[in-house]
């Protein structure tokens, strides 16, 4: 069996290409090859009653294969996936249970069968095949660069430069049409990123209902979710994605903290309304909303990558990645008596760009 | 003996009817040459080998059950009122592509199961491609001549995370919304262009009404295309270079062993195939995945916590959140450190080190000939530690990228999870790479000691004189063999710094660089034992139990030898332990 003729030659480092063989790696084997070991014969080889059973099992694998596969088109026309009037087994829907479980032991078992096939009745001894180096022989090699330069001599292409650097040249400029081309994916960014609806005046209003919040309305302690009033007054300018766009730049958060724990910049003495203040709810690191909020501390925290915000000292970062501090939104209140943004953001919400500065 | 003549007449008939279906494909197809030579292709035997074939059947799956769910599955970002089966989510305002998915999941009959098998499959696509990665990585299987197969494995994997972040953001629920929100994020910290290309991508705005479409047209069309293209390729190259194989006896690095394609790897793999779809059908309709009507439309205001990627994408996430908050201003610029790093540059860097990493192997260790014989990573042990350092590394990512859950279930600190998390990111790797180097020369160091001495049998025998030992016996010679056949690496030399008239030698600097870099690589190695070692210690092992055989040369050990280690020992009492002749 041992098949080892060319093993016990010593390596000598090179790769041997060209001669159509490789040469054994590393230095000479302390031991001597002993060989692809013996054949040992299966035990469906030499008892004719464990092949005959060998044989039925594969079968009887194949035939619950063809049964479940029958089953699944029971299943199918037998359940109904609705969520509410379909039926349910262990607690899930019944049709994609049944479905899933009859096709799997269908296509499973049709691969255990054949794979017990070659394992138990498949002739198993094992074939060797030579190897030959990656590399064509010598001659192919330099026939294929003699072929090359007689190719590369006749078109002239080494020869002839001005030629071929024009043909460079345009080749080249074929690359602006591929890229010009692609120009009208979408507008130019312009100042889109750095505005947002929010104009003086705007009233804040909740997010889910539209309504506009008064001052006494705020418990402390509370955070709500709130948007410009714009998105519901003219609902009709912000349909679709013209509000998603819209709502993933102004959407707010309005808390409310005794003034006395509240420690705002000299600028921004004024920016709240009886200790009710109003920040962006995009994180400046990557745009997630911001949601989780701390009342003891005033603490937000981004859930997507934790960046912690201090909504008590002018939404200043205090851990994670985010590099700046969260926008807030000066508030006032209007002559109704509801609470109105003083003024559009004073910077950019959302993620850092190049020319946020 | 009419049965049997039956027989040999109806055997007859098959082969003449091969024939003729053969003769007719060859006059038109000229297959005759090409099956002589692959029908009956030899392909090596071992589990690990399997680890690609799961990744292959895989993207079959994926094409299946994909082009199904393409026939339902509306591409569109425009608004509708959901008015379907699911009752929680009746008559809110939603993308066609959330609405169409629920209406995949809940009124297509076999939809959810062909949803949970697609998304099932692109984990399974994703987690054998890795492992088979470090399979190739950790067994040496990279080397020349398979290196441009393993970039080309590299790219596999590559555009296998592309596509399934793409797939998995089509539905357009809160979950996806949010990991296109994140994406979008790491697009704007892109110096100088970032804004630009987030309006070309986004067709303006984000979210705007252009993206899912294109997505689509990236997840169905563009990168499956590039995907099954390199797949073949790879395969192409896999039956060019033939498998590598395993060392052991009669396996060399001029031959495979193994069995033929047909019928057995036609059987074995074939039904393989049907193993992986059936695991896969079985894991869709048992394992719910990706739930995306409790996670309800995407609103860029809304956000779920303990949000989580899928598990390919967790490491990026992981760089993400440990990463300090750096950002520069420069002349009114802003360059965002702390996204820019760890959410684009990092992946580059991964891959471009993974990519380049045959070839540095290469230049350090001159080696310029063709393996294909396997190495055990024991025996490459500055391979195997960069390689657990790697893992090390992205393990630590990865645990990074759960920190909040982390931190929720075992009532940690989120905060100090987080800063442990940026020393460990360098200094874990580290210490993994000392380890499993050190590990690996411990355990070449066994493989000698069990060549030269045996095996320990766990029987001790107390001498006359009082003095106790454990006998050793001989390994079997096929293990013998096994662990002496890898190659004994040695480093190299730089030449000398100059000529006999003192004048230096060209590029001495490089060389030197690359002398000490191969001494840092191989000098540890635990050289192998020679014929002269083994020869003594079989001698030794003879004497030193007073054996009745007399075992001199290494063919010869056929008798009960004892390999006892310590000497002295007058033992030679058979223990009734199975005797096997002495390695040689």
């Amino acid at each position: 069996m041992s098949d080892d003729g060319q093993h016990d030659t010593p390596g000598t480092g090179s790769n041997g290409a060209g001669d159509n063989s490789l040469l054994p790696i590393g230095p000479q084997e302390p031991l001597d090859n002993p060989g692809v070991p013996e054949h040992q014969p299966r035990p469906t080889d030499v008892d004719p009653a464990l092949e005959r059973r060998a044989e039925r099992q594969v079968a009887a694998m194949f035939v619950v294969g063809a049964v479940m596969a029958l089953a699944f088109c029971v299943a199918y026309f037998l359940f109904d996936p609705h969520p509410e009037t379909g039926e349910t087994a262990l607690g899930v829907g019944a049709s994609n249970l049944a479905l899933g479980v009859t096709l799997g032991l269908s296509l499973l078992l049709i691969g255990l069968g054949a794979i017990q096939w070659a394992r138990k009745l498949m002739a198993d001894h094992e074939m060797i095949e030579y190897r030959h180096s990656a590399a064509s022989t010598v001659e192919d090699r330099q026939e294929a660069i003699a072929a090359f330069q007689a190719g590369s001599e006749e078109s002239g292409l080494g020869r002839r430069k001005l030629i071929r650097n024009s043909l460079l040249a345009s080749m080249a400029m074929l690359g602006l049409p591929a890229v010009v081309l692609l120009r009208d994916l979408g507008p130019l960014p312009g100042v889109k990123l750095e505005q947002t609806v929010w104009r003086r005046g705007m009233r804040v209003v909740s997010d889910v209902s539209g309504r506009a919040i008064r001052p006494s309305e705020v418990p402390i302690g509370q955070l709500i979710n709130a948007e410009p009033a714009v998105f519901f007054e003219h609902a009709e300018e912000f349909e679709g994605n013209e509000l998603l766009n819209e709502k993933a730049k102004a959407a707010v958060i309005v808390v409310r903290m005794p003034p006395e724990e509240y420690t705002p910049y000299p600028a921004r003495r004024d920016w709240d309304v009886e200790g009710i203040l109003c920040y962006s709810k995009i994180c400046p690191h990557v745009g997630c909303p911001i949601s989780l909020y701390e009342q003891q501390t005033h603490h937000v925290l981004c859930p997507c990558h934790q960046s912690t915000f201090d909504l008590a000292n002018n939404g200043v970062v205090l851990f994670g990645p985010a590099s700046r501090n969260l926008p807030q939104l000066p508030l006032g209140v209007d002559g109704e008596g509801y609470l109105i943004a003083m003024s559009g953001f004073q910077e950019p919400v959302g993620a850092s760009f190049w020319e946020r500065g | 003996m009419s049965s049997s003549t039956a027989a040999r007449s109806k055997a007859g008939a098959a082969s003449r009817s091969t024939a003729g279906v053969v003769t007719w494909l060859d006059e038109r197809l000229g297959i005759g040459a090409l099956t002589k030579k692959q029908l009956r292709k030899v392909f090596p035997d071992h589990w690990s080998f399997m680890l690609g074939e799961i990744a292959l059947w895989s993207f079959v799956i994926l094409l299946l059950t994909g082009t199904f769910l393409s026939f339902w599955f509306k591409p569109s970002m425009a608004e509708v009122e959901y008015m379907g089966s699911y009752a929680n989510l009746r008559g809110l305002h939603m993308s066609e592509a959330y609405a169409s998915t629920l209406d995949l999941s809940f009124d297509v009959r076999g939809g959810l199961l062909m949803r949970q098998m697609h998304h099932w499959s692109a984990n399974l696509f994703l987690a054998s491609m890795t492992i088979h990665m470090l399979r190739v990585f950790f067994t040496g299987a990279f080397r020349k001549p398979r290196e441009l197969n393993w970039m080309i494995g590299l790219a596999l994997l590559m555009l296998g995370i592309i596509e399934g972040f793409a797939g998995y953001s089509l539905p357009d629920d809160l979950l996806s919304g949010t990991g296109l929100r994140i994406a979008q994020g790491l697009m704007l910290s892109i110096p100088v262009v970032g804004s630009y290309i987030s309006f070309f991508v986004f067709g303006g705005e984000f979210p705007g009404d252009d993206f899912i479409p294109r997505l689509y047209t990236v997840h169905v069309l563009l990168v499956p295309g590039i995907l099954l293209a390199l797949i073949t390729a790879h395969m192409l190259l896999l039956v060019y270079h033939k498998h590598t194989q395993f060392p052991g006896p009669g396996r060399t690095n001029n031959n495979v062993v193994g069995f033929p394609l047909m019928p057995v790897y036609m059987a074995k793999a074939g039904g393989f195939f049907f193993i992986v779809f059936g695991v896969t059908a079985l894991m869709g309709g048992l394992l719910q995945i990706n739930p995306i009507w409790m996670y309800g439309p995407y609103n860029p205001a809304e956000v779920t916590a303990g949000s989580q990627p899928d598990w390919y994408m967790g490491w990026l996430e992981g760089g993400l959140r440990i990463m300090p908050n750096w950002e520069t201003n420069l002349w009114g610029y802003t360059l965002s450190w702390n996204v820019l790093i760890p959410g684009v540059l990092l992946l580059g860097v991964l891959f471009a080190l993974l990519a380049f990493y045959p070839f540095i192997e290469r230049w350090i260790t001159g080696d310029d000939r063709e393996h294909h014989l396997l190495e055990r990573p024991r025996n490459a042990p500055t391979r195997t530690a960069f390689g657990v350092a790697g893992m090390t590394a992205y393990a630590l990512l990865w645990i990074a990228g759960g920190n909040d859950i982390l931190a929720y279930e075992f009532g940690l600190s989120l905060n100090a999870i987080t800063y442990f998390m940026r020393v460990a990111i360098f200094v874990v790797p580290v210490l993994a790479f000392i380890i499993t180097r050190r590990w690996c020369l411990s355990l070449q160091r066994h493989d000698r000691e069990v060549v030269l001495h045996g095996y320990e049998t766990g029987v001790i025998v107390r001498s006359p004189d009082g003095s106790y030992a454990e006998i050793h016996r001989p390994i079997n010679p096929v293990r013998a063999y096994e662990l002496t056949m890898h190659e004994q690496h040695t480093p190299v030399e730089a030449p000398a710094a100059s000529d006999a008239n003192g004048v230096p030698a060209p590029a001495q600097g490089k060389e030197r660089l690359r002398s000490r870099l191969s001494h840092f690589w191989y000098a540890d190695d635990v050289s192998k034992p020679t014929k002269e070692e083994l020869e003594a210690a079989a001698h030794h092992a003879t004497n030193g139990s007073h054996a009745l055989e007399d075992g001199h040369g290494p063919a010869s050990g056929n008798g009960a030898h004892l390999g006892i280690e310590t000497s002295g020992i007058v033992g030679g009492q058979d223990f009734g332990l199975e005797q096997k002749p002495k390695a040689p």
